[in-house]
């Protein structure tokens, strides 16, 4: 199977792409860090091409990669560096978006 | 300009498209609420951008495509919002977030809840760890996506829905390491009158054991106990059966049992719950034709009682006429009839498949002390049974008070049902005695910077 | 039995498992009273299991500081006395002046309230804001007293049930008490269902129904049902250590070390009739705008949870504790107005010593139910 997502450098990707994405590939960072993925797929798809899981949550701090994928057990929140906290299984990819994940960087 | 009855609308499956086709039909024009971008719900959800080599079973893009155009067909005779979220429910309005961040209020006269179901799980060792899926979000991951959620596929549960997933993926060429199943083969055999009640189902299903068996992958039937093993992140399952304990190496498990309807707009709404003995769901108190005790409020498709996708469609439409009916407008009396025949069909045939794929009573009942049953809050079943013991409390809201199991980010939406079985357990009660979670407003996180479009006094 | 009531007989008879009733049991049970406490639902159904959590002295009217103050001690040795801490935790409280002239009140309380022996210290904005940089700016001033502090509702009213129950006091629940009648020298209390109370003394903790129980013996106190508005975001890192309260009207709001930031304000719905309240989105929705211009940082935040309370409120903002004016053997202890339930281990105290020894060593000057008596002195 052809893995069509680069993983970052040290890290790899959760999940494995097992069909062509139709939409343009954008780029977006994590971290900081510049990764790309396919403009409309959702953000979970986006991060766990390229990471393991999305770090880690108050109040039991366990790792966490979303579990639903339907916005119901609200286990993939992630931060976006201009304050926002969204749920990546539900929020679509845009080209510049920065997500968060380091918790070293967290306020709230 | 009109004086028409707000008819409204929450969720845009197959259950809510069809009342919305329905209604409009009537010569109404309902507002359709949907959380999602687009409309088709769980079954035909969308974006759909990928493009697979080979046709998954079960699965059929363009049907799906042709059912989500119909809708969009009529949306200028709808009022149409995607990306809306109900949050709270009264008897007169509705509050509801849009995706840009804006909270709006709705008037309505008539309500109908179609707001589907969510994966049912049983607290597992180890379920909580990084790499652990819903079926449905394994599917959704699959057929949205276009990813395996692993690079090695544990699936594990009961029902249709797992070896409709544990085909579509092997379809799609993802590497699947073991199918697990509570329920035994020999349990399927007195369900077949039923289930050959829909002979196109019972195929699918049967086609989906051969792709199964045929891919060589291993599969356990009976499975009496299971763990997820890992730290911080999936390594291996390790399943119980009558053949013995065995370790399958894997990066991810899918697991579900069955579904549960997201209920809880009805419930906010005081629509009455009863307890179905054979699945220990609480279930919103509703006729064949939408209805609810409440009046003008209405319930379809998984929302209400989980049928199936045809079903959703069909008792959508049906809970659309009964909307008209109550309204005094002209409905036909024959397609109410055949609509509720083949209604009566279909429960017929999700009486197959509950007896085929019984929930795991027991397994659920005998989850170990450490265990995670709460994954918002890191509750563990021996904190559930140890606050039952300490204060004489059952009632699984008391115990959502006492251990704040079920108070987190998802509203217990995964654990309430297996709480309520814990507590019954501890407390040598029959599980009816535990209740049920209530829900509580906002059914759905609120962000705090949403802002308000609506200006009023408050209360 | 063939639907004959059961009849008991006791010394005490409690209407209300609230935390006012258990707390009354307990301390009635610790001095070996037999008595019985009759809650028509659970106990800490109702305002004491889901209130806020507050626990402070400061900003109080001066009347409740002698209770609030044995209240405080009490809150200090929980543990001892009921087994449990409650997840009491002194982290001071933090008043917030938005003005001059709520600043000067905040002075002014200071000064009143030492002569109680409370001390609060008062912050310039710019100690406000060297001590508490999470807090939102325009603040003229606030205070703090470090004794205050918070603690969970939803735990200390199970605590002081359990408590009462194992020191002997008899707690009979989903019995909803609706006759009374004076049977001299005692009562008796008609219950359902089928159950006849006979009691020598009779204590109305009936919270928000107080008034109602109060009638059914021919006694007009009077209290107006309120359902406070609540709400609670997720988990977020822990920063908030004080509780927080407006100095004028407004919100309140805490952290919890678990990370959920609980905060309240404005009211929700209330039917009595039926026993049920409901939060407002309205009333929610004001409210998370005016936290958020308290704690900024709240905005990047979800509410994942709102509920409401149901509380009798009296006219001045003050609870009914102390003997009927005209009945013997009548103690009423209701219409806390959003603020009982710090007073509550305390209340049960005294009102045992009232029981017991006719007096007690705590004032209830300016609480007492003959303020709202006709004729009497104390309510012109
Ligand atoms: C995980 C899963 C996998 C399935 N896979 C298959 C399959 O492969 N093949 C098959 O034949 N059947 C499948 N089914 C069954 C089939 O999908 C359902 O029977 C059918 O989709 C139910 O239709 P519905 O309209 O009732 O619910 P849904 O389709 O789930 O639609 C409900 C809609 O309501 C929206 N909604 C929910 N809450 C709110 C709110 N508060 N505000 C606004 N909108 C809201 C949701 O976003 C959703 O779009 C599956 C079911 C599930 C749950
Ligand atoms: S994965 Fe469940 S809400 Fe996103």
């Amino acid at each position: 199977m052809e893995d069509l997502d680069d993983p970052i450098d040290g890290a790899h990707g959760r999940w494995v792409r097992l069909a062509r994405a139709r939409g343009e590939s954008v780029p977006f960072t994590i971290d900081g860090i510049p990764v790309r993925g396919h403009a409309g797929q959702m953000l979970i798809a986006a991060i766990l091409a390229v990471r393991p899981d999305f770090g880690c949550l108050p109040p039991d701090r366990r790792s966490r990669a979303g579990f639903c994928l339907i916005g119901l057990c609200q286990d993939c929140w992630v931060r976006l560096a201009d304050g926002r906290r969204v749920r990546a299984c539900t929020t679509p990819l845009e080209a510049g978006m920065a997500v968060r994940l380091d918790p070293s960087d967290e306020s709230w | 300009m009109s004086s028409d009855p707000l008819v409204v609308i929450v969720g845009a499956g197959p259950a809510g498209m069809a009342a919305a086709r329905t209604l409009v039909e009537g010569g109404l024009r309902p507002l359709v609420l949907e959380k999602g971008p687009t409309p088709g719900g769980r079954l035909w959800q969308r974006p759909a951008t990928v493009d697979f080599e080979r046709r998954l079973p079960g699965h059929d893009p363009d049907r799906a495509e042709r059912g989500v155009s119909d809708f969009l067909g009529i949306v200028d005779r709808i009022d149409w919002y995607p990306g809306t979220t109900v949050l709270d429910a009264t008897r007169d309005r509705l509050w509801a977030l849009g995706s840009d961040g804006v909270i709006d209020q709705t008037p309505w006269d008539a309500l109908l809840v179609a707001t589907g179901a969510l994966d049912r799980v049983v607290p597992l060792p180890g379920w909580t760890l990084a790499g652990v899926y819903t079926l449905g979000g394994a599917q959704a991951a699959l057929k949205v996506h276009g990813c395996a959620v692993g690079r090695r596929v544990a699936f594990l549960g009961t029902g249709p829905l797992l070896w409709l997933a544990a085909a579509q993926h092997l379809a799609a060429g993802a590497e699947v390491a073991l199918v697990a199943d509570t329920s035994h083969r020999l349990g399927a055999l007195p369900a077949l009158p039923d289930l050959l009640s829909d002979p196109q189902r019972l195929a699918l299903g049967l086609a989906c054991f051969r792709i199964v068996r045929r891919a060589g992958v291993p599969i356990r039937l009976g499975v009496r106990a299971a763990i997820v093993e890992g730290n911080e992140t999936v390594r291996a399952i390790s399943v119980e059966s009558r053949g013995g304990r065995r370790h399958f190496t894997c990066d991810a498990v899918a697991m579900g049992f069955g579904l549960v309807p997201q209920t809880q707009l009805l419930d906010l709404l005081d629509v009455p719950f009863d307890l179905v003995p054979t699945s220990g769901l609480w279930l919103p108190r509703t006729d064949r034709s939408g209805r609810t005790p409440v009046p003008r409020v209405y319930a379809a498709g998984d929302g209400a009682r989980v049928l199936g996708g045809d079903a959703a469609r069909l008792s959508g439409e049906r809970a659309a006429l009964a909307i008209l009916e109550d309204l005094g407008r002209p409905t036909d009396p024959e397609r109410v009839a055949r609509l509720e025949r083949e209604l009566a069909r279909q429960e017929r045939f999700a009486r197959g498949l509950a007896r085929a794929f019984p929930f795991p009573a027991e397994l659920e009942a005998r989850t170990d002390d450490d265990t995670v049953v709460c994954r918002c809050e890191g509750v563990t079943a021996g904190a559930i049974a140890s606050a039952v013991r300490t204060f004489g409390r059952h009632d699984v809201n008391a115990v959502k008070a006492l251990t704040r199991c079920g108070m987190g980010r998802c509203q217990g939406r995964l654990c309430g049902p297996a709480a309520a079985r814990i507590a019954a357990r501890a407390a040598g009660v029959p599980l009816g005695e535990a209740g049920r979670l209530r829900a509580q407003p906002p059914i759905e996180p609120l962000p705090a910077r949403a802002r308000c479009m609506v200006t009023e006094p408050n209360g | 039995m063939n639907g004959a009531r059961s009849r008991l007989r006791t010394e005490v008879a409690i209407v209300g498992g609230g935390l006012v009733g258990c707390s009354t049991a307990l301390h009635l049970a610790r001095r070996r009273v037999p008595c019985v406490l009759l809650e028509a639902e659970r106990c800490g159904a109702h305002a004491s299991g889901v209130n806020y959590g507050g626990v402070r002295q400061q900003g109080r009217a001066l009347a409740e500081l002698p209770l609030a103050g044995r209240a405080r001690r009490i809150w200090g040795r929980l543990e001892r006395l009921v087994g449990g801490d409650g997840e009491f935790r002194a982290t001071g409280h933090l008043r917030l002046a938005r003005d001059e002239a709520e600043a000067a009140a905040l002075e002014g309380w200071i000064r009143e309230a030492a002569r109680y022996g409370v001390h609060g210290e008062l912050l310039s904005r710019e100690a406000l804001r060297a001590r508490f940089p999470w807090l939102g700016e325009g603040f003229a001033a606030g205070s703090f007293s470090a004794d205050d502090g918070q603690a969970n509702p939803r735990l200390v009213a199970p605590l002081f049930a359990r408590a009462a129950r194992s020191e002997g006091a008899t707690i009979l629940e989903g019995r909803t008490v609706v006759a009374i009648e004076r049977a001299p020298p005692g009562f008796v209390l008609r219950a359902e269902p089928e159950l006849e109370l006979e009691a020598r003394v009779l204590v109305n903790a009936a919270g928000a129904w107080g008034t109602r129980i109060a009638r059914l013996l021919g006694e007009e106190l009077p209290s107006e049902p309120i359902a406070p508005n609540m709400l609670v975001s997720e988990p977020l890192p822990f920063r908030i250590e004080p509780n927080l309260g407006m100095a004028g009207p407004g919100i309140y709001l805490r952290q919890v070390p678990d990370g959920s930031v609980i905060f309240g304000g404005g009211r929700g719905t209330v039917d009595l009739e039926r026993r049920r309240c409901r939060p407002s989105f309205a009333t929610s929705l004001a409210t998370i705008g005016e936290a958020c211009r308290v704690v900024p940082e709240l905005a990047r935040a979800s509410i994942i949870r709102t509920w409401a309370g149901i509380e009798g409120r009296t006219p001045d903002d003050l609870p009914i504790i102390g003997p009927s004016p005209r009945m013997a053997g009548l103690f009423h202890a209701f219409g806390f107005s959003g603020h009982g339930f710090m007073l509550a281990p305390a209340v049960g105290a005294v009102l045992a010593e009232l029981i017991l020894d006719g007096h007690s060593a705590t004032s209830l000057a300016g609480l007492e139910p003959a303020r709202f008596a006709p004729g009497s002195a104390a309510a012109a």
